[in-house]
């Protein structure tokens, strides 16, 4: 594991996933794959850079080092099924293919946000995209999830949900409560912890008593895997895997993803919990956007001028999301007491 | 063009800060994520990271300026092939000062001076609308049921009518209800359908709840609304507000249903009435029937509406019989309450098992000569204040009944309202009878003096009436 960890007794017992082979991509989907997460990157660090200008406010929670995760994810699903996290959510909505000018605009608190300017950086939703939110209560999203698959189950389609959650929110009864009813009612639910190693400030060492969180679904029979969510590769391959388990009908499924976030819990979180070498050396030798760079030059899928042409059409989208965010109306005084019944 | 760099806000209430480092300097190339400089808060030191990648043209802000002003540009990034000529009056901010000399910040003070901005003044809350009771058609059968039965009823034919619609909770299925509520469903409706839970309350309240934001329209029964706690954070949290905080786009259609308030002899942890707690919460409804009819016509409504529903039912009242009407499809409108005894001296606003208090004692009352107007509010959220109000125009006296604690109680919020709508009209203040504010004991003779009485209400209505 390339991911750097402070207390590295728990690293020991992990087992290597490096090992594994990784399967590899073709010219479509890494360059696929590297457009979504780099769109992602872009987006999280304008936001923090209108966070900093007061256009964005409250809690703000960044993704970025994470990407792969949710983009190979969602390169495993199909149309139709349904993904739901927490509250570090913004991630998430770009991959699923949500507009990332409704994104900001949400973040920005205006009319045309996804949530009328009503449920900001933690709390959107877009029933098309199949993405259920944006939760920020930790942990809360777990039974939701597990209530979307049993709807899935209760329709008997063959949709499947992918339901994230952080290495913190894993200590949280409520996701055992749900591992239960999904392995007893063999639900089509993938769990999908992003182990970042640090829920906010507390290193998972210092807060889980089994830091291989992908052993988590034990006691319930539930498999689980721990995945190298650095590399987008293997986590579509990990995805694909835990997916046919799930269509199959043979229930739940557990994917631990090795990840790691760059910048601080929310933006008024210094990191003193860690030092800065740390955080250093995943970005210089494990960061999933440089990765995917670097072989899809290796494997000539493009040149340094057709990734700059694509890195310049993204830093486009981003701006353009960014200026429709910061000139959008705020909503009208007339929408606050609408959307609390229907 | 040259990127300003801004002095970062990096908390929701962080107005200024010191600006302590540089860590990169002028002509040092940057990338994103780069970390520039560092600065000082009230809380803690931060790093400022490059959001673009270029050179660094100019510092704006030396190190050691304290009392910088958010958004304040602090340096200027040059894109690739831009140089120092591009940077045009990029002058620092006047507020900034010295760390070493810093006299009081006059950006303060100016603030201080200016009229605070007039806030706009809120929108009225849309007042609710409920239709009338249906009419019976002429001849309707009534048959006498308990509520129990009635409540089994109104589930059976809601899921005879909709597919979607599904029961789960503790012991629905198999046991056949904790309470017998669910008796005979799993034998029409099957498994599937009727569903037996662990005992896991704030996981199969989330899990119902996230059946419902995906379209099913699940029916969770809480063994009894003690346990409801249990799941409080999902219950609020994601039922009601997900509606509000999604712009509209995605609801749930749930009703949590179960024994609410005190049964009898089972001691403080099982014998709470929710009632005010669940009334507080914008984007639940909250009803809480008396007798059979009420308790069918609002169930099946309540499992018809779109939004969650918190379905307060009563232990005692479950065995109770009173008559329904036959009908193939009886259906009440959430949201209105009713005048169960027609009066003109005193109006007495109770529920659930208060109304058997309430009724029990204008029946005395009568014997005294004073006629009392007995409201069954049915529903306590949307609260049906004009027939409330109307009532207490026409007597000027008003008593609540409730098994819940005082404080902040729903009977508090029917008298604010009463003084609001019909102040002038009141001969007497308000007076509130209800369970004391005691955790529930056990012994016999403690628990009946915790609850409220027939006597209590009888006293509180001659009290008003200065009798």
């Amino acid at each position: 594991m390339a991911v750097a960890q402070k207390n590295s007794n728990a690293a020991d017992k992990e087992p290597a996933t490096a090992s594994k082979p990784v399967p590899e991509f073709n010219k479509e989907q890494d360059l696929s794959a590297y457009r979504t997460m780099l769109t992602i990157r872009r987006f999280e660090e304008k936001a923090g850079q209108m966070y900093g200008m007061g256009l964005i406010g409250g809690f703000c929670h960044l993704y970025i080092g994470q990407e792969a995760v949710v983009v190979g994810m969602q390169m495993a699903l199909k149309d139709g099924d349904q993904v739901i996290t927490g509250y570090r959510d913004h991630g998430h909505m770009i991959a699923c293919g949500m507009d990332p000018k409704g994104v900001m605009a949400e973040l920005t608190g205006r009319t045309h946000g996804y949530s009328k300017g009503k449920g900001g950086s933690m709390h959107m939703f877009s029933v098309d995209k199949g993405f259920f939110g944006g939760h920020g209560i930790v942990g809360a999203q777990v039974p939701l999830g597990t209530g979307l698959a049993f709807a899935n189950h209760y329709r008997g389609n063959d949709k499947i949900t992918v339901t994230y959650f952080g290495d913190g929110a894993a200590n949280q009864g409520q996701v055992y409560e749900s591992f239960n009813m999904a392995a007893l009612w063999k639900l089509p639910a993938i769990y999908v912890i992003e182990n970042n190693h640090y829920a906010m400030g507390t290193a998972v060492t210092r807060a889980s008593a089994e830091v291989n969180l992908s052993r988590r679904g034990l006691s319930f029979n539930i498999p689980g895997e721990q995945v190298d969510g650095m590399d987008v590769r293997a986590v579509k391959a990990a995805g694909e895997k835990a997916a046919a388990w799930c269509r199959d009908g043979k229930g739940p499924y557990i994917l631990e993803m090795l990840t790691y976030r760059y910048r601080g819990h929310s933006m008024s979180d210094p990191a003193k919990y860690r030092t800065r070498e740390e955080v250093d050396k995943v970005r210089t030798t494990n960061d999933p956007i440089d990765m995917a760079r670097q072989r899809i030059l290796e494997k000539k899928f493009a040149n340094e001028d057709g990734l700059k042409k694509i890195d310049a059409a993204v830093r486009d989208l981003i701006n353009q999301a960014a200026e429709f965010a910061t000139h959008d109306p705020e909503p009208d005084v007339s929408e606050l007491y609408t959307d609390i019944y229907r | 063009m040259p990127i300003e760099v801004l002095m970062p806000a990096l908390s929701p209430t962080m107005e200024k800060g010191n600006l302590s480092k540089w860590l990169k300097k002028e002509g040092d190339s940057v990338k994103s994520g780069d970390i520039i400089a560092e600065i000082e808060t009230d809380k803690a030191t931060m790093e400022v990271e490059a959001a673009d990648e270029g050179t660094l043209g100019k510092i704006l802000v030396p190190a050691g300026t304290a009392d910088v002003a958010v958004n304040t540009p602090i340096a200027v990034i040059l894109a690739a092939g831009e140089d120092k000529s591009a940077i045009k009056d990029a002058k620092p901010a006047p507020q900034q000062k010295a760390a070493a000399s810093a006299p009081p910040a006059k950006t303060e003070k100016k603030t201080q001076d200016k009229p605070a901005p007039k806030s706009p003044k809120a929108p009225e809350a849309p007042a609710p609308q409920a239709a009338a009771d249906p009419d019976l058609p002429e001849g309707t059968e009534m048959v006498t049921m308990t509520m129990r039965e009635a409540l089994r009823d109104a589930m059976a034919e809601e899921m005879r009518r909709d597919g979607d619609v599904f029961v789960m909770g503790e012991e629905v299925a198999e046991y056949q209800g904790a309470y017998k509520v669910t008796q005979g469903l799993l034998q029409e409706f099957g498994p599937k359908r009727v569903i037996d839970t662990p005992i896991t309350e704030h996981g199969f309240a989330g899990l119902g709840i996230g059946a419902a934001l995906a379209g099913l329209k699940p029916i969770v029964e809480f063994m009894t609304f003690n346990f409801a706690m249990q799941a409080m954070d999902q219950l609020i949290n994601s039922a009601a507000k997900t509606l509000y905080m999604s712009g509209g786009q995605m609801g749930c259609g749930i009703v949590f249903r179960g024994p609410n308030g005190v049964a009898a002899r089972v001691a403080a942890q099982h014998s709470q009435d929710y009632s005010a707690w669940y009334s507080s919460v914008p984007g639940l409804k909250v009803i809480a029937p008396s007798n059979a009819a009420d308790a069918k016509g609002l169930l099946k409504a309540a499992i018809r509406n779109p939004n969650p529903v918190i379905f307060l039912e009563n232990e005692i009242l479950y065995g109770h019989s009173s008559p329904v009407p036959k009908l193939d499809d009886f259906v009440l409108p959430i949201g209105k309450a009713k005048i169960a005894r027609a009066g003109s001296d005193v109006t007495i606003v109770a529920w659930s098992m208060g109304m058997s208090y309430a009724l029990k004692a204008a029946e005395e009352l009568s014997h005294d000569g004073i006629e009392a107007e007995v409201i069954d509010l049915r529903t306590l959220k949307p609260m049906d204040t004009e027939t409330i109000i109307e009532s207490v125009k026409k007597t000027g006296r008003a008593v609540t009944v409730e098994e819940g604690w005082q404080q902040s109680g729903v009977g508090a919020e029917i008298a604010a309202r009463i003084m609001e709508h019909a102040f002038d009209y009141l001969d007497a203040p308000v007076a509130r009878v209800s369970g004391k504010e005691v955790p529930m004991p056990y012994a016999a003779n403690l628990e009946k003096l915790a609850l409220p009485s027939v006597a209590e209400v009888v006293a509180a209505a001659k009290a008003v009436c200065y009798r």
